[in-house]
């Protein structure tokens, strides 16, 4: 089984993700038992059909769909997750920002596709909480990436108020600076 | 200027060790170089022509003393002693060995200083006016703006790989000393007199989007008439969540924002931004004014003496004692310096001064270390320790006491820094060009040269008065040549380096993309064109007029018509091969 990072921890993964139909739409009984993630045109035609399941179900996003076309169906939903096809495409980041922020989901925002070390730090701040890494990624070394940094100036999920809002941060300059005046 | 707090250094420091984590797992095998190299390039690290390159963020052009004499070390011990100053107010150093380069990071983390930004596809140094805080000109200083600007756009954790780079420039000035029309963002820093936005007084910003040379020069779109300054953040993560979210990434050509806003229209892109807006406007990214105060307080005057009584004000009056006694070809010189590199400042009995890396025979922008670190001393003794990078890459101190001119001038002198050419057609913007760049189509430093060459005598030169003009070495621009009055850009026909000439560039509010004239010319041609035009310009000014208003005034056609007569189609000729040994 798969394993995954989530909430900080590495644990197994129980979800079976479904790939985008390259041809025809699966029929729901013919998809695996157990909780599914399954893409969004999926989700849209046979929205029904997967409900009555009465097994957990998950909705991928891709990266160049929209974050509203899952707006009305954030209770129905276990899981969302959101492709990075390339690590390097970045859209992802704010489709997550968007569901946190403007749509108010809670549950579980997994990021998954092109899923690297160096950009959970990013990810995390824009509200993701699970990180299906890339399969040769080592994992365990992966989770480090979460704590690249212990400070951020910025606003975001994690931490919504920007630094300058923050009472416990010390913006005394330092007297090391090579300024003179 | 801005000194870092315990998080700022923090932050700076976990960056060039997050860095050194990812070359030496490259190193390792475990970091593919496709996986590396967007990584390495958000640290201003390059894979050039001849090698690596490493380009240094100079945060809106602002250097401590003590940060540029570390640039001085840092080139002497990890280069081959000089960096090149970029038309982005950033340091280029051109030999840096590849291991070598975290740690150079982790020196420059220990005088405030990173790469972090300086490429990639994500949000860059943001750049303003040189003059900041000194402009007599100026609405209030842009550089708290600016800072705001660099904490909220250094590893955002959104905005990190955007579809293409995002540039972002601040003027407060009545002249826009920034190009604020040619970035994709640009921020013009307005006071609300009237209150016809709210309560009057307030300060704001006009917002300009979808600007930017390159491929495709299109000037900036007026986005908001006046956005009151504590919306600033929460209106520019609208308007970059829209762009990550819509930009195109499917060609890198047509990635720009620039590219959005032209296909949307910019009254689309504004109601999408502002559709975004609504949500977080007045959230917690709304700025307070604690957080304005403190920024400003970072950027508080220096200790200026007192204004002497009988001093004129705002005169930058030579010292008559002293030139006087000089020679005369030597007080001549000094004149032209003053003419040229002292510029007005708002506080009497102060000047700001243009230390300038247009000397011919030298690579423009470029700088060795024995002259950084003697600019380091001149801005110690006469500039309260610190200095500016502009745009057209030259050096400013910022504050120099009009007593301290004739000094400053000797030793900059001395050391090749006080070329009298500032404005003038020698202070030619320049990219380094084919000789290190490995996107260029044509070396730009060598035409350059040769167009310095024409104009060696200082009469000539200062009699023609202000002409700029920038020298690219391919469409991507970066030497602004599509706004200079003259612009050169080399492009590549068949493996041979051609130059095609722009003419009408305006930079300021009255920004203007120049024209083709014609036909591309080769570069031996290209000293003689340049000659053409200003001749037909100095048959035609009337009154001292400068190129531009005569060029406004009688059109381009007078121009082309002599740049092409008697040349006819340019017949092929073989690139002469001795020119590539010209420039090492």
């Amino acid at each position: 089984m798969t394993r995954i990072i989530r909430n900080a921890r590495i644990e197994e993964d129980h979800w079976t993700r479904i790939d985008a139909a390259t041809e025809a739409m699966p029929d729901t009984p013919s998809l695996p038992s157990g909780p599914i993630l399954v893409p969004l045109a999926l989700w849209q035609a046979q929205r029904a059909a997967l409900i009555a399941r009465g097994t957990p179900v998950g909705v991928w996003l891709d990266a160049g769909e929209d974050a509203a076309a899952l707006a009305n169906d954030l209770s129905q939903l276990d899981l969302i997750a959101v492709n990075f096809p390339k690590f390097t495409d970045g859209r992802g980041y704010s489709s997550a920002r968007t569901l946190r922020e403007r749509y108010g989901y809670r549950g579980e925002l997994r990021a998954i596709g092109d899923v690297l070390l160096d950009q959970l730090f990013f990810m995390h701040r824009c509200g993701f909480d699970a990180f299906a890494v890339r399969a040769d990624t080592d994992i365990e070394r992966a989770l480090a990436g979460l704590h690249s940094f212990s400070d951020s100036y910025q606003g975001a999920v994690d931490t919504p108020l920007p630094h300058f809002r923050r009472g416990d941060v010390d913006n005394s300059a330092t007297p090391t600076t090579g300024a003179t005046a | 200027m801005y000194r870092y707090t315990p998080t700022d250094q923090r932050l700076v420091d976990q960056r060039a060790s997050q860095f050194s984590d990812q070359m030496a797992r490259h190193a390792r095998g475990e970091l593919a170089a496709d996986e590396l190299r967007p990584l390495r390039l958000q640290n201003g690290l390059y894979i050039q022509r001849h090698g690596p390159m490493l380009r240094i963020a100079i945060p809106y052009g602002a250097l401590a003393a003590t940060q540029l004499r570390k640039l001085a070390d840092i080139t002497r011990r990890y280069d081959r002693g000089y960096g090149h100053f970029t038309t982005r107010q950033n340091l280029q150093l051109n030999w840096p060995k590849f291991e070598e380069t975290p740690r150079i990071l982790g020196e420059l983390a220990g005088v405030q200083m990173h790469a972090i930004q300086t490429s990639g596809n994500c949000i860059r140094n943001v750049t303003t006016d040189h003059f900041a805080g000194v402009a007599p000109d100026e609405l209030s200083d842009p550089r708290p703006y600016c800072e705001i600007l660099r904490q909220w756009s250094t590893l955002h954790p959104e905005f990190a790989f955007l579809p293409r780079k995002f540039k972002i420039a601040v003027n407060a000035a009545t002249t826009d000393r920034v190009l604020i029309r040619a970035h994709d963002i640009g921020l013009q820093l307005v006071r609300d007199d009237a209150g016809a936005f709210g309560p009057a007084g307030d300060y704001g910003l006009r917002v300009f989007v979808g600007g930017g040379l390159g491929r495709t020069p299109i000037l900036g779109q007026l986005l908001q008439e006046f956005l009151p300054r504590r919306h600033l953040l929460s209106f520019l993560d609208a308007v970059l969540r829209v762009y990550n979210r819509h930009g195109r990434r499917d060609n890198l050509y047509k990635a720009r924002i620039k590219i959005l806003v032209q296909s949307l229209g910019v009254d689309e892109f504004r109601r999408q931004v502002e559709a975004e807006w609504a949500l977080y406007r007045d959230g917690p990214l709304t700025l307070t004014d604690a957080e304005f105060a403190r920024m400003e307080a970072q950027f508080a005057p220096p200790a200026y003496r007192p204004a002497e009584t009988s001093a004129v004000s705002g005169e930058a009056a030579a010292p008559a004692t002293t030139a006087g006694n000089a020679e005369t070809e030597e007080r001549a010189e000094f004149v032209r310096w003053q003419e040229r590199c002292v510029h007005p400042h708002k506080v009497a009995g102060y000047a700001a001064v243009t230390l300038s890396l247009k000397k011919t025979g030298v690579a423009p922008g470029d700088i060795s270390a024995e002259q950084m670190d003697l600019v380091a001393d001149l801005a110690e003794q006469y500039s309260f320790g610190e200095l500016r990078v502009s745009h057209e890459q030259n050096l400013v101190l910022a504050d120099v006491h009009h007593s301290d001119l004739y000094a400053l001038w000797q030793r900059a002198r001395a050391a090749g820094l006080a070329t009298a050419n500032t404005g003038l057609i020698t202070d030619i913007i320049c990219c380094p060009g084919g000789d290190l760049c490995s996107l260029a189509n044509a070396r730009s430093v060598p035409v350059a040269q040769a167009i310095q060459l024409r104009f060696a005598d200082p009469q000539r030169l200062h009699a023609l008065g202000e002409v700029s003009l920038n020298v690219s070495g391919c469409m991507n621009s970066c030497s602004h040549h599509p706004v200079a009055d003259i612009g050169v850009l080399g492009v590549d026909k068949n493996g041979e380096e051609w130059y095609q000439i722009t003419l009408g560039g305006r930079t300021g509010h009255d920004a203007a993309i120049g024209s083709v004239i014609g036909p591309a010319f080769r570069a031996d041609e290209v000293p003689d064109i340049v000659d053409t035009l200003i001749a037909v310009h100095q048959e035609n000014a009337v009154g001292g007029e400068r190129f531009a208003d005569t060029l406004a005034r009688l059109g381009a056609a007078p121009y082309r018509e002599r740049a092409y007569a008697g040349r006819g189609r340019h017949p092929r000729q073989e690139r002469n091969t001795a020119d590539d040994a010209d420039h090492s």
